[in-house]
Parts: structure tokens; sequence; C-alpha cells
């Protein structure tokens, strides 16, 4: 069963084609990450899939109908999407931005529900924002801001859910976090989850099914150890590289070829070296 | 931060944050006080006691005339008009997302300022005076709406609003000024009052004019009050929320500038109320449109009757316009404001 399913789309802004002709399918229950270098389209792709963007050709189907042809409430509640670097008004606090996540489900007369607020602290709780909820979201550090909006979009309470480069901008200790949070939301919930990423390698350790975009279209796509190759890495990202096992988690690892310095067979040498100059520099 | 008050039945629901509500009661007690004040003074100065019985009971004071007719419907009508610029200057910034959008931007108070000035130079000869409103609201739906349609492009998107609202201002103010050359002394000084805002000879037919306007739009202003709060966020997460973007954007741009195009109209191009107004309310009660709304409006119709209070007492007998006032009551507020803010 396929939640998101794209049927001959193509994609554009100003007449510039930029997804020709594309069928893809979005897996129920897993993590899908779309890889693919600067500007070829995989984030405009992900727009298209949460009718951020209307398609110049062909359609994104949402639970087998149209997207575009649903109501933008329907859609909204039963998918959602953090786009790339959100910003919150100053002065926001994490909680009301949270709630805004419940917009959807809200009326004129139901503005505050007890399912409202029970989503809400769910939200608040499974991203470890309950501490923080009183603090103003531009008083935040990246990480704590980025799980912020995260809990939002999970206030919206769907099981679709579709993240732009949310790792973006973060160091390396809350970039895990983050994809931590995410894989625990899937494993735990069996949330649909799709996003685009730009490390390869961690791609690779969280999605089940990797989606690489070159040339306008989907060049592979599949488990990541199988797709995943050198020439995959030549192709899509023009880059040489050697692909070996990450050590700790047995997914692919993509080294890349290129310039640096080179320590393995040239250690002895090194450390004699400095040796000889540090000893010249002493006498 | 203070606890949040809900309230639930099985149809309806509602969560109330307490500070708000408190400051927006205190900031209604502060405009009954104001108003009552600006009724007091004058040429003749009466009682505040003496102008409370008389608004209870109009056939038993001695200072009728003075007070029914020719203070109450100044008083009335500026609160109508500061409260009508606040709450449009208030859906502006946010609809813009930029502080510093008032409904001068969105050609309301150039458009209004350019067929006043036209009525008074050309056409005031041959139609009477209270044609003007009528002249100005067209200016300004007119200008408004070539602003809007100008922006478009696949979509409306604030920043070109914002840019040729800019551009078609700054042509319109000089085609004002050469009107006012260009016309004899007389009308030049109609217009310069006009111009700078005022609320003097404001009698019951004014207020009567106006009230409609208020009374449907706030409204309507309220009723999309959660969605104002979620198109704040930007573009992309109001359509993930599931907000009708554009239809949502033409709505409270029709909203703002029929708010503020009535009241220039009234009372002239006293745009800066709009700006002001919204920011001294974000300083006192929490970011959401329900609280910020009444606290913008309670603040931008005490500003325009404080205004018209001093314009109209301090140089006696001379009648200084209220948008004189104005800018020089709240200038130096906002800035006090934002230095606290700051520090």
């Amino acid at each position: 069963m396929y939640p998101l399913v794209s049927q001959s789309l193509s994609l554009g802004y100003d007449g510039k084609l930029i997804i020709n002709n594309l069928d893809l399918n979005i897996p129920e229950a897993r993590i899908t990450v779309f890889v693919g270098s600067n500007g070829c389209g995989k984030s405009t792709l992900l727009k298209s899939f949460a009718r951020l963007l209307k398609p110049q050709q062909g359609s994104v189907l949402l639970d087998g109908e149209a997207i575009q042809k649903q109501s933008t409430r329907q859609v909204a509640k039963k998918l959602a999407i953090l786009p790339q670097g959100p910003a919150a008004p100053e002065g926001l606090t994490v909680y009301q931005l949270v709630q805004q996540g419940r917009y959807p489900h809200q009326g004129w007369l139901q503005q505050w529900s007890e399912e409202d607020e029970r989503v809400v602290n769910r939200a608040l709780k499974s991203t470890d924002m309950h501490e923080l909820m009183h603090r103003t979201v531009d008083s935040l550090s990246g990480g704590q801001r980025q799980r912020a909006w995260i809990a939002m979009t999970l206030a919206q309470d769907t099981n679709i859910l579709l993240l732009d480069e949310p790792t973006t901008y973060l160091d390396l200790t809350h970039q895990i976090e983050i994809l931590d949070l995410l894989y625990d939301l899937n494993e735990r919930e069996n949330k649909t989850i799709v996003m685009v990423l730009h490390d390869l390698n961690l791609a690779c350790r969280y999605a089940h099914h990797i989606v690489a975009v070159n040339n306008r279209t989907v060049y592979t796509q599949g488990l990541p150890e199988r797709v995943i190759t050198e020439k995959t890495v030549k192709d899509v990202f023009h880059l040489d590289c050697h692909i070996t096992q990450d050590p700790l988690f047995g997914t692919p690892m993509c080294i890349p070829h290129g310039k640096g310095r080179h320590v393995r067979e040239k250690a002895k040498r090194t450390d004699k070296n400095s040796q000889d100059t540090y000893e010249a520099a002493v006498a | 931060m203070d606890k949040l008050l809900t309230f639930r039945t099985s149809l309806f629901s509602v969560q109330i944050h307490p500070g708000s509500l408190k400051i927006n009661c205190l900031l209604i007690l502060g405009t009954l006080v104001i108003a009552v004040l600006s009724l007091t003074t004058g040429s003749l100065w009466i009682n505040p006691l003496e102008v409370i019985t008389e608004i209870a009971d109009p056939n038993k004071g001695q200072h009728t005339f003075v007070i029914e007719t020719l203070r109450l419907p100044r008083v009335v009508l500026s609160f109508l008009v500061g409260g009508a610029l606040a709450v449009s200057g208030l859906i502006l910034q946010n609809l813009i997302r930029n502080p510093l959008a008032s409904p001068d931007i969105i050609g309301v108070t150039s458009g209004a300022s350019a067929a006043a000035v036209f009525f008074l130079s050309f056409l005031s000869g041959t139609l009477g005076t209270e044609w003007l409103p009528v002249a100005a609201i067209i200016g300004a739906t007119i200008t408004s709406l070539v602003i809007y349609l100008l922006a478009w492009r696949q979509g409306m998107s604030p920043i070109r609003l914002v840019l040729i609202g800019i551009g078609l201002a700054a042509g319109l103010g000089a085609l004002t000024t050469f009107m006012i050359v260009l016309s004899p002394i007389a009308t030049s000084m109609m217009a310069y009052v006009w111009l700078t805002g005022t609320v003097y000879g404001t009698d019951w037919q004014d207020v009567k004019a106006l009230l409609p306007w208020i009374l449907v739009l706030l409204p309507a202003a309220f009723l999309m009050a959660r969605t104002i709060n979620v198109q704040e966020l930007g573009d992309q997460v109001a359509i993930n929320l599931g907000v009708p973007l554009q239809q949502a954007r033409f709505l409270l741009l029709a909203i703002s500038v029929a708010l503020a195009g009535a009241a220039v109209a009234y009372a002239g191009a006293i745009g800066f109320v709009g700006l002001i107004a919204p920011h001294i309310a974000r300083q006192l009660v929490n970011r959401s449109f329900a609280a910020l709304a009444p606290a913008s409006m309670l603040i931008g119709g005490s500003l325009v009757i404080v205004a018209d209070t001093i314009g109209r007492t301090a140089f006696l007998p001379l009648d200084v316009p209220a948008g004189v006032f104005v800018s020089a009551v709240g200038a130096p507020f906002f800035i006090y404001l934002l230095y606290r803010q700051h520090r």
C-alpha cells in the first residue's frame, strides 16, 4: 500500500523543468529519504507531495486521490510537512507554536477540545519539549527549535510526516538527536516519514527506502545497502568515492576520494620528519 | 507564565490567557476614564461627575449642548477611528509579517489622500463636503486594488505588495502635493488639515455613518483570528496546516483596507495610529490575535481621543488637528516602549 504516489509528475518554476514525468511510490510506515546533489529537485519533489507546489503535469495521489482535488484542510489531517528553516514570530512560546498544529482539527466553536490538549501534550512529550514549553521559540538552541517545530507537525496528528532537510544548520549531536526522534516515531507509531537529507551516510543508516534524484527523475531507489554504490554516487553526486560498511551499523558508508592529508601509509615518515625538525629546533 | 483558563462544553471550547484578559479589562477602564476626562475639558470645564450624570440622563444636565452635541460625538468618532486604524494595522503587520507595516503601505492613506485633495480642489464647488468621505473611500479602494493586482503573480506575495505599495504611495504623494500647489489658498488649507487628520466638527451623522463599518468588520476579523495566527508562521506552514492561503489573504486585506479606508474617510490621514497601537498592544498582552485585537483597538482609540483633546484645548482658541498630536503623543511613548523592551 502506498499512501503517497506520483503519477507522470512534472514540476518546475518559471518555465524551467525540474522533475520530468516521474512515477514514484512512497511506502507506508517506512522512512523514505530523498538524496541528490544541490538543486536536483529533491526539495521541490517533497513540496509537491505536500501540495505546496502545483504540478505542471501529472498528479500526486494521497490515499489514492489527487491531492490538489482534496480540501486543503482534509489533507492537513492526513499529512504534515515541515519546510526547511521555518521561522516563528518573535516572542511566540513553544506551547503556542505547538498548539497551532491543531488548526485543521478546530473550528469557530471548538477552539480547544480535550483531544487538542491531549495531542499537544503528547507531541511535547515525544519530542522532549515538555520542560521548555513556556520558553519563547527564538530563545532556543537550533536543535531545540527544530524539535519544537517537529512537535507542531506532530500535533497535527497525521500518519504521514514530510520533512525538508530537518538537520540543516544543526551540529552532529543534534542531527543524530533529530533523526533518532524520527526513527522512534516511525518505530512506535508507524508513521510514514519522508525527508530530504544531505548526509548520505546518515541517510543510509536511517532510511528503509532511499530515493536518489538526478537529472529530473529518480536515478535509483530501494534499500540503501542495495542501491548506494560507487556508481550511484558517481552518477548522482558526480563524486568519486569508496563505499564501505559502517563499522557500527553495517549500513553503506561513503568515503569520498579527493584531496587531504594521507596519514595512513606515510605515518612513519611523517613521525620521523617531525622528530628531526624537533631535534633541529632544540639544537 | 500564567496558567491558561479553559472553558468547555460539548459544542464549544476555548482557551483564555488570564493575563491578557486582565490587561484588556484594564484597557477598557482606562479608555472610559480617558473618554470622560476628554468630555470634561475644553473652553468650558465641566465636572466629571456632571459629565457622567449628563450621559446617563441627557434631560437632567445643564450642559446638554456642549456634551451631547459638541464633545461626545467627537470623542466617540475619535475612538472608532483610532480603533479601526489600529486593528487594520494589526492585521496588516501579521499578514505581511513585518512590524513596520501600516495602513499607508497598502495604499489606503495615499489613495484616500489623493482622492480627498482632488475632491477639495476640483469637485467641492459642485458637490457638498458631505461627499468628501465617499471620495476618500473610493480613492482608498481603487489604490488598494491596483496595488493588489500589480502584486499578483501566481498568487500574491506580501513583499511585492509592500514594494509596489511604497512605489505607488510615493507617486500619489507627488500628485497630492501637485494638486495642493495648484489650488487656491483656502482649498490648500483644507487639504492640509485633512492630510494631517482631524475630527473637527464631528456630529452624530458621522458616527452613524462610520459605526456600521466597524460593527461588520471587527467581528469578521475576529472570525479569522485563528487563521491570522497561523499565517504568521509562514506561507508553507500555513498551507501545511490547511489554510486556503490566497483566499484568506484576500479576505484579510479586504478587511484591513475597509477598516482603514472607513476611518481615514471620516478623520483624514491619521496613519500613525495603525503603526504604533498594535506595537504597544504586543508589549502588553500575549501574541494571539484574539487578545491583540481588542487591546490594539482600545489603545488606538484612546490615543486619538487624547490627541484630539490636546489638539482642541492646548492652544485655545485654535483647534489643532488630532493627527499632529497622535504623532506627538504616540512617538515618544513608542520609543520609550522600544527602549524598555531592549534593556
